[in-house]
């Protein structure tokens, strides 16, 4: 078994077109080690040097990365990873 | 051009004036390749700011997964700008990422509501018309 990995319209040019790739890993870090393997280029425009990037939401199942341990948290096979791009913006 | 029904414009000016002078955020979802918009999805600003919007993260899951259910996609991402035109700005350029998506601005900065729709594709801003039907064909 392995982790389904949900990919949002915007980085499906990373996958062939494919909404759910396979990766594997025993936390989200080494989860997106096996994804940049996988799909090249992927890893960029989910990290940057400082942990996730701003503009995607990283969810194990149905809660954020953000309030569970970021870039550390554990993850296992049977688990779903949903990527989804923040919708977000402002006055300036 | 975005074509949208009365009643979806009337409810997303009257969703931006309700919480104004923050700024107020939502979703019409539409079938898949219809471009049409259809489902109006009023969303939480988690910043509940006068300058600044973001989709609560658990909020968006929730809202995105039912899309998926039901073979829908964001058709109108909206918000409103309180304070200045319903034009975007930096921030509004560099978090959009659906390039099939109608990214409608709103503003009630003024008597009269704006309410303009742009194409957000790899930071360049595209407006477009916007026909206001009162049902669709």
């Amino acid at each position: 078994m392995a982790i389904e990995v949900r990919i949002p319209t915007i980085l499906r040019n990373y996958t062939d077109g494919a909404k759910a790739v396979d990766a594997k890993g025993a936390t989200l870090a080494e989860l997106i080690g096996d994804l940049e393997a996988r799909h090249p280029g992927l890893k960029e425009r989910l990290v940057d040097d400082a942990g996730l990037r701003r503009f995607v939401n990283v969810y194990l199942n149905d809660e954020d990365v953000r309030f569970l341990g970021g870039l550390g948290t554990p993850v296992a096979d049977g688990d779903t990873v949903t990527v989804l791009p923040a919708v977000a913006g402002g006055a300036r | 051009m975005l074509t949208i029904s009365r009643e979806l414009v009337d409810a997303i000016v009257a969703h931006a004036r309700a919480d104004h002078p923050d700024e107020a955020c939502g979703v019409v979802a539409g079938p898949e390749g219809s471009d049409r918009p259809e489902r109006f999805i009023q969303m939480d600003n988690a910043e509940r700011s006068p300058t600044f919007y973001r989709f609560d993260s658990h909020e968006q899951f929730r809202v995105w997964r039912d899309m998926d259910d039901r073979d829908e996609v964001p058709v109108v991402i909206y918000h409103s700008h309180t304070a200045t035109e319903a034009y975007p700005s930096r921030t509004d350029i560099s978090y959009a990422s659906e390039p099939d998506t109608h990214y409608v601005l709103v503003s009630t900065a003024y008597d009269e509501p704006q309410f303009r729709s742009y194409r957000i594709v790899d930071g360049v801003v595209t407006e477009e018309d916007v026909k206001i039907v009162e049902a669709y064909g």
